[in-house]
């Protein structure tokens, strides 16, 4: 089963829609017991991540995301999921985030349009089976005023120039992240949703 | 390098689209589901659904017609018109919008774009303004009410007011150059994008492919919204890709 993480931001239809779309079924949560007992668990995302931070351990689903990531099991990140994987943000001062990944969340640098938002050409990074069937540099859509900047650099799987290189997607261990919305990216986003339950579930889909 | 967006605008009554060359003529034109895989298949950057019905059984058509679209077309997509309170947003969020676009409700009641943008997120709330040139001076004020109604307020002043509110965008039409087809107010465009952080959508007077070069260029907006010249199919949204990739603006194609 592929469990969604509900904590109340709303608007995670998309993400329900596109794995609906390519042949899997998902159920939406915010229950740590069915967190704990799915086979993949999704961290989708939009608005604030000191909010959403909040929202997590407000809820105990913090502690289960943790739970989840140790044993191993697939875990995706999506925008602001990617986000309080962080050890912090500096969204609205600075806030302890998750702490799975080293690094920081910093605001893009002025000079620029903000939020980032569009479709942008994901630069891939290393070789892996999330990316097969889809070109180095196709556009995928972005829409977020902030970045994650890990200490670890060989955890980016794909970056976007943005004036700056933004880390657009981490792979660490069994969790993937997304800065992009792969929900939101057409024909190659769903490409990306197919592969990666596919790397997830093989059989069990 | 982040690409310019390309929006086409689907004007929705009664769960069909359609078309009008005024506000008295108004043509069937299609499912929206349908017109909106369409331009998908297309290209097209995002999508914009104008709610142009008043009652509230048209709202619940409405809300019927956002969750048919978000399962079928996977680019984002924003619902506005008839947006006037946070309730409402929540209604097309939850059915599968990405985000909601606020116009007269807004100017009567700003505290709705800090409030939407707390619960959702600036990224979801589009501020749209609608503008014309001050009878007198070289400024433009804002209209409500579908450009019926002149509020005095100036146009720069409440576009970075709304930003400051919380908008993540901002979706200017010119109600001088509307449906006029001489070309977006370059003018205009440049001046509200410049004197906001946030990205600018411009929309009203598009007729040719250069009035889409030049707000891009010139212009200075981030995107460019269009309704009648891909209405009745004068260019295509490819068409319009190709050009503007051609003269050398970052295009997703």
């Amino acid at each position: 089963m592929i469990a969604i993480i509900d904590y109340g931001a709303g608007n995670l239809r998309s993400v329900v829609n596109a794995i609906a779309r390519v042949g899997y079924k998902a159920m939406v949560t915010s229950d740590a017991k069915e967190i704990l007992g799915a086979d993949v668990v999704i961290l989708p995302g939009v608005g604030a991540a000191r909010d959403t931070m909040d929202s997590l351990v407000e809820l105990g689903i913090d502690k289960a995301i943790h739970q989840v990531v140790a044993s191993g099991r697939p875990f995706l990140a999506i925008c602001i999921g990617l986000q309080v994987l962080f050890s912090a943000t500096e969204e609205e001062g600075w806030h302890e985030c998750l702490g799975i990944v080293p690094g920081t969340v910093k605001r893009l640098p002025e000079g620029r349009k903000i939020p980032h938002m569009g479709w942008n050409q994901l630069e891939q990074k290393i070789k892996h089976p999330i990316f097969d069937g889809i070109p180095d540099n196709m556009n995928f859509y972005f829409v977020h005023s902030y970045h994650g900047v890990p200490e670890d650099k060989s955890v980016i799987a794909a970056t976007t120039d943005y004036g700056i290189s933004i880390c657009a997607m981490i792979i660490k261990d069994n969790v993937v992240a997304t800065q992009f919305h792969p929900e939101k990216s057409g024909e190659y986003g769903l490409k990306m949703y197919a592969n990666y339950f596919k790397m997830a579930l093989g059989d069990k889909g | 390098m982040l690409t310019k967006r390309i929006i086409p605008c689907l004007d929705v009554t009664a769960g069909r689209v359609v078309k009008g060359t005024s506000f008295t003529q108004l043509r069937d034109a299609g499912d929206p589901v349908e017109l909106a895989g369409f331009y998908d298949i297309e290209d097209a950057d995002e999508l914009v659904f104008l709610d142009i019905t008043a009652s509230s059984d048209g709202r619940d058509t409405m809300v019927d017609v956002v969750r048919r679209v978000a399962e079928q077309v996977f680019i984002p997509f924003t619902v506005g018109g008839g947006i006037r309170e946070v309730a409402d947003m929540r209604l097309m969020l939850e059915a599968g919008a990405d985000k909601v676009s606020v116009n007269t409700a807004a100017v009567l009641n700003p505290d709705l774009i800090t409030d939407g943008a707390k619960k959702f997120g600036s990224q979801c709330i589009v501020l749209a303004i609608d503008v014309k040139h001050k009878e007198s001076g070289e400024d433009w004020e804002v209209l409500t009410y579908g450009g019926r109604q002149s509020t005095g307020i100036d146009a720069v002043e409440w576009a970075q007011k709304g930003v400051e509110l919380g908008a993540g965008e901002i979706l200017l039409t010119s109600w001088d150059a509307d449906g006029q087809k001489t070309g977006y107010d370059i003018d205009l465009t440049c001046t509200i994008s410049e004197s906001v952080s946030v990205p600018l959508i411009a929309s009203g007077g598009a007729g040719t492919l250069e009035h889409l070069y030049d707000a891009l260029t010139e212009g200075k907006a981030d995107a460019v919204l269009a309704a009648s010249i891909f209405h009745f199919k004068t260019y295509s949204i490819r068409a319009v890709k190709e050009y503007l990739q051609g003269r050398g603006i970052p295009i997703r194609l």
